[in-house]
């Protein structure tokens, strides 16, 4: 008896929407064995977490505010992926809108008409991510330098310089000596919708649907899903790959930007320390969870930013280590990526006497005796 | 500049390159089987803290190796069972590791201490520097080469065994046939996945002691962060390296040595600013990069192995 993979004929639909359920399912089993191991109640421990993240009004507002960044740079790294460019660099892109917003909340909000600031900051926001993303996609599309790690150290650049400037140069000079620049005027703040939910809510929503628009109802969108499915057909069809890893990683690092733009003018309406949180990196999970859809990106984000929120409120109401969120939020890509192989292929027992006659009626992979 | 001054700037990029020269000979390993494992970082980061834990509460250095090896082991099994046999994406696989490594790693800190207490701040076991009699004495190199922890010590066989058993040894040569032609090395009767599980799995043990000479030897004891980006920088040295293991030992000592006059001038009180310091290690390797890409493709090299980071699958043969 032997177990094959067998390729299934079409992609099950059902299995590509089941499997992100199971591996969400997967990651709680996993990490309760890991509380139980600890010595902690798991079944308290999910309570706490679902309840502080959801159950009252605050708690689902202070979720919102965890996913905005995380559906802004969620979005950037989808569409980078979608082209098979490995942006992991949206942290930093992020902590570059940032300070750039910053710069301009701080420097430029006073020559600025007061309806002009937040625009402004916005878009100094949006510039730099772009900007910054376009270095490492310059270097990939005309060097060939691998963009994994480009894309990487840059974050930590950009964080070093971005902290830098908040316990130095830009540092509130009335702030007794407290890491942080000083508070924006009121006019480079971004409007709230509701608790500290801001409209960067609703860029996100704005962002997702431009960008559902664009991949599936555009030539260029096409473009970039051909490049990312079969690299060498696009490149024989005459698609400019270069010019379209440039366009990508701009528009994907000016999404990262606005969230770090968002985050300071709406959320802290100051720079300082908590900016770079890792928005960034689960951005990733949150992307692949969603299978790169635009939409699923917004509903994936809230789950995760839950998850977040869900493990402050353990770390200060049982005390238990917050990082317990960063535990399930990796061990929830793992079931995930296994499970994609079972949207594709199917498992199949073979019964036989003589295996090798098996392999030769099949032409299939053998896995496991 | 003086010699005493020479000498200790060697002795301390030995110390700081030690980790990377481990991290980096494993995932060379596991590159030249075809498997590309981005959890480096991930698994130094739980190399570190499993290594300073297990250490700290049996008071055992041994067993402190033994446990960052287990768990390097372990975590790269994960990405091998994903890549290999469940044929995922391996570049998000290794992001995975990394995210799942250092998320589990920063829970263990601030947990594993006595009680259930945090980690950070504790004084456990730590792998003493072991003046070499004789050896250490000699003039200039001695103190440079010559003093310094078991971890930095193996090296000297570590390095130059893996070269020699990558390019002279059977095994080494199926390693590197899985790795350039898996269809080729299954047609010579040579087991591709078995073979890219054993170099994988042997990468994971070596980056598991890169990290655990971090939290004994280097850093002594656990901090948030420990690794500092370290796994990525070995993987840039691959890169470097071009897959060899001998140059991937220029590459971490150009780390190191970054890592030394970083320390120096700090110490000396420099002007710079520290974070623009503290970016060099950073911007070097994206420079490096660039420069060592640009050079290969001017030389029309690739030094990649050609099926790196490809499933392979007998039925995809054609």
């Amino acid at each position: 008896m032997r177990i094959v993979f067998e390729k299934r004929e079409s992609v099950s639909r059902s299995a590509r929407a089941l499997v992100p359920i199971v591996s969400f399912l997967l990651s709680l089993v996993f990490g309760a064995g890991l509380l139980w191991l600890v010595g902690v109640d798991p079944w308290e421990t999910y309570r706490a977490m679902a309840r502080g993240a959801l159950a009252t009004q605050y708690a689902l507002s202070e979720t919102l505010v965890k996913a905005i960044p995380l559906m802004l740079t969620s979005l950037g790294v989808a569409i980078a992926f979608r082209m098979l460019f490995w942006n992991i660099g949206a942290e930093g892109q992020l902590a570059m809108g940032g300070l750039a917003a910053t710069g301009v909340a701080l420097f430029v909000a006073g020559s600025l008409p007061t309806w002009a600031v937040v625009p402004a900051a916005i878009a100094a926001g949006m510039l730099a991510g772009g900007l910054w993303a376009l270095v490492p996609a310059l270097l990939r599309a005309y060097l060939k330098v691998n963009e994994t790690i480009t894309t990487l150290m840059m974050n930590y650049i950009a964080a070093l310089w971005v902290s830098h400037l908040y316990h130095g140069p830009w540092r509130d000079p009335a702030g007794y000596g407290f890491p942080g620049t000083a508070q924006f005027p009121a006019s480079a703040w971004l409007p709230r919708l509701f608790g500290r939910v801001h409209l960067g809510l609703v860029f996100a929503v704005v962002a997702a649907a431009l960008l559902w628009f664009v991949l599936q109802r555009t030539r260029w969108g096409f473009e970039v899903r051909i490049t990312g499915q079969n690299p060498v057909a696009a490149r024989y069809s005459g698609i400019r790959i270069a010019r379209n890893i440039l366009l990508v990683m701009l528009v994907s690092g000016a999404l990262c930007g606005l969230a770090g733009a968002a985050e300071v003018t709406g959320v802290m309406r100051r720079l300082q320390q908590g900016l770079t949180v890792g928005y960034g990196y689960t951005a990733i999970i949150v992307a692949w969870m969603s299978q790169l859809n635009p939409w699923g990106v917004l509903l994936v984000a809230f789950l995760l930013g839950a998850l977040l929120v869900g493990g402050d409120q353990i770390q200060m109401a049982m005390g238990l280590p917050a990082a317990m969120a960063l535990v399930l939020q990796g061990a929830l890509l793992f079931p995930m990526l296994g499970g994609t192989l079972f949207a594709e292929y199917r498992l199949r027992i073979v019964r036989t006497a003589a295996p090798t006659a098996a392999v030769a009626q099949h032409p299939v992979a053998e896995e496991a005796e | 500049m003086d010699v005493a001054l020479i000498t200790s700037i060697l002795a301390i990029t030995l110390r700081a390159g030690t980790s990377l020269i481990w991290a980096t000979i494993g995932e060379i390993y596991a590159e030249r089987s075809g498997i590309l494992n981005l959890g480096l970082e991930g698994m130094m980061m739980m190399g570190a803290v499993s290594a300073f834990a297990v250490a700290y509460h049996s008071g055992s250095l041994t067993m402190g190796l033994v446990a960052a090896v287990l768990v390097g082991a372990l975590l790269a099994a994960m990405h091998a069972v994903l890549s290999i046999g469940l044929r995922a994406n391996q570049v998000v696989s290794g992001l995975t590791l990394t995210l799942f490594g250092t998320g589990l790693a920063s829970f263990l800190g601030q947990r594993l201490g006595p009680g259930g207490t945090y980690l950070v701040g504790l004084v456990g076991p730590t792998l003493e520097r072991i003046p070499l009699p004789l050896l250490s004495r000699l003039p200039f190199l001695g103190p440079a080469l010559f003093n310094h922890d078991l971890l930095t010590y193996a090296l000297y066989v570590l390095v130059p065994a893996s070269w020699w058993f990558l390019y002279k040894t059977r095994p080494g040569l199926h390693a590197r046939a899985v790795g350039e032609n898996p269809q080729a090395a299954d047609a010579m009767g040579i087991n591709v996945s078995a073979t890219r599980y054993r170099y994988t799995i042997l990468g994971g043990m070596l980056a598991g002691l890169g990290g655990a000479h971090l939290s004994l030897a280097y850093t002594r004891g656990w901090a948030e962060n420990i690794t500092g980006g370290r796994g990525w920088i070995a993987v840039a040295l691959v890169i470097f390296a071009m897959w060899d293991p001998l140059r991937a030992v220029i590459g971490a000592l150009l780390f190191g040595g970054i890592n030394a006059i970083q320390l120096r001038m700090q110490a000396a009180g420099t002007t710079v600013p520290a974070a623009l310091l503290n970016m060099l290690p950073y911007i070097a390797t994206i420079a490096v990069l660039v420069l060592i890409t640009w050079w290969e493709t001017l030389r029309k090299r690739v030094g990649a192995p050609a099926a790196l980071g490809l499933p392979y699958a007998r039925e995809e043969k054609g």
